[in-house]
């Protein structure tokens, strides 16, 4: 069934066609950065961006899985995509936004926001972090296939990111920054040499102040939606997240989401929802299958909106954990340290991210994904847990049954469906429908 | 080796019987990469945590994980946990490794009782050289944790004496493979398989000494083995000695491998120094490495392409457990590096269960690729 199928009624945003343009802006740009002379880059969306950010305003960066979702989106060319990237050996359980990214490689095509295919851009080198299993190795093997491929050989430098939680005692946490700090400063000596070209300080700390807030801010505009009825629902949130995993330490970014949070305030103050006639209200741990990012309009045409996900508000937004509940990060300047040389911008961003973002925390620590789950659907009124056997995250997936029990002993209503954030051949839409149907009844819609 | 297929087949009745014996605690680890020289030195007798390979306990898992893409390894380990096969063990410890044991690691924890729980978050980027600093921070947090369990202090002396032990067994197993580079090997890879994962939950003590006596007879004996292929395997854990076994019944001959249920374990040593836990750090992080901490360079692929070649073979088996995804990162890369040199491979899935009659038509087309139609009729 298509989105138009359900009939629900939605408040839209102010901001969005500015959002969208954006998104757009951004992909051309990155494939556009030769014809100004610029530095392309490629690597995860949880990389430390600001870093490479110090080589100049000219540097445009092409994040990975954001990529691999705009492929997704896309059904008929992901399923191209994938299948090329099966064909070379690649097995189809891999990360599902790889496959999407090797296969563009394998294919010669660059998918551009608004579907449009242009010759693959290869990056000018790789940036990235390690915390799953498949992280580094996706660049690795990029760079495997862009050299046989097409003869160019692409530096990859990864920063191994060992985080804990907020369980942990402080005296752990400080040693843990101190090893990814000591990854970035030696990270910068690579960026010189493998760009040729001189570090600037202070575009550094401007990127790293940049990402702090974006970060920051994106977990205030999702603390707004524990309001009744909920300003955002999301199909909205997928919509306006990317900017963090794409471009969180640009000012374009920034700026959005300043605008994003007045408006969000004001649809608080004035008792507007995303939908009209909320009743009920859910919450998710995962993406969405990205070509159906409309997949709850079924329960939202029934009065039951999806209020948030772990995934969306804590991929890039930044929260600490204070009395059993989650709050917006402190600004680090809001607490007295203020960034005033490169030291001071790698350990702040180091130290923000690190015990900031919540889903780096649940990767290492799957009882703080319980507990943080748990907050999330009692903070947000949730009536019932959706969670996603997400098959193109190896992550989302193998742990569900686990997380799900966990959260019944706790007294959850807690549902599951099964699916794939980008891998089309995964998704049985019908299938998921009956799911949010027992869910709407048995929350009695 | 009868001590050894003792071992192998009463792992469990083993460690029973050890505490008793000893009166000292017994921990499970998830991963290699734990420094078992804290816990010899702490009088702790390490045992790695295997699955059962039994049909009737694995599903206790599955209300736990998503079988449908979940590492049969692990999902084996957790059901063996959760079938009780490891009440004897009063602590469990992770290494941090893979995604899918961690996960067995904290369904685990949440669900079995036990006294004492780590995550050790090894690091993953090994190549990096901060990689040895973070280890030896890590190792140290361990270290104060399992000091606070226990109520007592491990001493300098203690880890020195431990190293030692360990040590030891690397250089004996190191031994053992150099056999294996004769023409006629005198021990076959079956064999040697037990004699490795045997290693891993066996006091090391007592099996260097049964290693002494085996590599003695090992190298006075000639004996007859029917090589038609010399086999190299690689890849994810493997335990499935039968199916080696089965192999090895066809004629080829399983004379090296790159697995952590063999060579990646023990091949390098702890260099032993002053300062003895920056040592233990280093061996860790400079082994043979798992592909999941093989990056940003492709180093194990050297390590398997030397093996290749020392141990002279003409075939690699590619076995990985299903939904490996470090393995399946390296499978592509892995078959191209070796067909390059002139080594046949083949890439083989494995499951909780691994039915040889399947298999067999499988592992005997790549017999006949490798030697050719005749002689396996």
């Amino acid at each position: 069934m298509s989105e138009k199928a359900f009939k629900v009624k939605i408040n839209p945003l102010k901001c969005w066609p500015e959002a969208k343009r954006l998104r757009e802006v951004m992909y051309e740009e990155y494939a556009k950065a030769k014809e100004r002379g610029g530095i392309r880059w490629s690597g995860s969306a949880w990389a430390f961006s600001a870093i490479p950010a110090g080589l100049g305003d000219d540097v445009y960066y092409l994040a990975g899985e954001p990529y691999g979702a705009t492929c997704a989106s896309f059904m008929d060319l992901s399923k191209e995509l994938i299948s090329a990237a099966v064909n070379a050996g690649y097995s189809r359980d891999l990360c599902s936004y790889a496959l999407n990214y090797w296969g563009s490689i394998l294919l010669n095509k660059y998918v551009l926001a608004d579907g449009r295919v242009i010759e693959w851009q290869p990056p000018d080198f790789m940036w990235t972090i390690h915390t799953c299993c498949q992280h580094a190795k996706w660049y690795q093997v990029a760079g495997e296939l862009e050299l046989k491929l097409y003869g160019k050989k692409i530096p990859l430098y990864a920063v191994d990111v060992p985080v804990g939680s907020y369980r942990d005692p402080p005296e752990v946490k400080e040693k843990r920054i101190k090893y990814v700090v000591d990854q970035l400063k030696r990270g910068i000596e690579w960026l010189e040499k493998v760009t040729g070209r001189n570090y600037n300080e202070s575009r550094l700390i401007d990127a790293v102040k940049t990402e702090i807030e974006v970060t920051h801010l994106w977990a205030r505009i999702c603390e707004l939606n524990q309001a009744v009825p909920a300003p955002l629902d999301e199909r909205a949130i997928y919509a306006l997240f990317a900017f963090g995993p794409m471009n969180k330490h640009d000012k374009r970014s920034l700026e959005l989401y300043r605008k994003l949070l007045k408006e969000v305030e004001e649809r608080v103050k004035k008792g507007i929802g995303m939908i009209e006639g909320e009743r009920a209200r859910v919450v998710s741990n995962s993406n969405p299958p990205w070509f159906a990012t409309y997949i709850w309009r079924p329960l939202e045409a029934r009065g039951c909106v999806p209020v948030g996900s772990l995934y969306t508000f804590g991929l890039i937004g930044c929260w600490e954990v204070s009395d059993g509940k989650l709050k917006p990060r402190t600004l680090p300047w809001e607490k007295g340290f203020n960034i005033t040389n490169a030291d001071d911008a790698l350990w702040a961003i180091a130290e923000w991210t690190l015990n900031g973002r919540l889903m780096w925390q649940v990767v290492h620590d799957f009882q703080a994904y319980v507990d943080l789950m748990d907050m999330l659907a009692r903070q947000w009124k949730a009536d019932a847990i959706i969670l996603h056997y997400n098959k193109g995250c190896e992550y989302f997936a193998f742990c569900v049954p686990e997380l799900k029990r966990q959260l019944i002993k706790r007294g959850h209503k807690v549902f599951n469906y099964e699916g794939s954030m980008a891998n089309p051949y995964d998704v049985d839409l019908e299938k998921i429908y009956a799911v949010f149907d027992a869910v709407a009844e048995s929350l009695g819609l | 080796m009868e001590i050894f297929d003792y071992w192998f087949r009463e792992r469990h009745k083993y460690a029973e019987e050890w505490k008793s014996k000893t009166g000292g605690k017994v921990i499970g680890y998830f991963c290699t990469y734990i420094p078992e020289e804290l816990l010899y030195a702490a009088n702790i007798l390490p045992v790695r945590i295997f699955g059962s390979h039994d049909s009737r306990i694995v599903t206790l898992s599955e209300a736990h994980i998503y079988p449908t893409m979940y590492c049969p390894f692990c999902r084996d380990c957790l059901a063996s946990g959760l079938a009780g096969k490891y009440k004897y063990l009063d602590g469990i410890v992770l290494g941090q490794s893979c995604l899918h044991m961690r996960q067995s690691y904290h369904t685990w924890a949440a669900n079995i009782p036990v006294e004492f729980k780590h995550n050790l978050a090894i690091p993953h980027g090994v190549q990096n050289p901060e990689a040895v600093d973070h280890y030896l921070n890590e190792m140290l947090i361990f270290k104060g944790a399992l000091e606070e369990w226990l109520g007592k202090e491990i001493s300098m002396d203690k880890v020195r004496e431990a190293v030692e032990v360990v040590n030891e067994n690397r250089r004996l197993l190191r031994e053992l493979y150099e056999l294996r580079k004769r023409e006629k090997p005198p021990i076959l890879g079956h064999e040697v398989m037990k004699v490795v994962i045997t290693s891993q939950f066996v006091d090391k003590r007592e099996h260097n000494e049964a290693l002494k006596k085996l590599l003695k007879e090992a190298k006075e004996v000639d004996r007859d083995v029917k090589v038609d292929a010399r086999i190299l395997i690689t890849g994810s854990e493997n335990d499935e000695v039968d199916f080696i076994s089965h192999v090895e019944d066809l004629g080829m001959v399983v004379v090296i491998d790159e697995q952590c249920t063999g060579s990646r374990y023990f091949w390098n040593t702890v260099e032993v120094k002053d300062d003895i836990f920056r040592a233990i750090a280093e061996r860790y992080v400079n082994r043979p490495p798992c592909p999941a901490k093989d990056w940003p360079e492709r180093r194990r692929l050297d390590f398997i392409k030397q093996l290749a070649k020392e141990w002279n073979v003409q075939g690699a088996l590619l076995i990985q457990q299903k939904f490996c995804m470090p393995h399946e990162l390296d499978i592509p890369a892995l078959k191209e590096m070796l067909e390059g040199e002139g080594i046949k491979t083949y890439h083989l899935e494995f499951d909780v269960t691994v039915p040889w009659g399947q298999f067999k038509t499988r592992v005997e087309a790549f017999y006949e690729e490798l030697v050719g139609l005749e002689e396996l009729l």
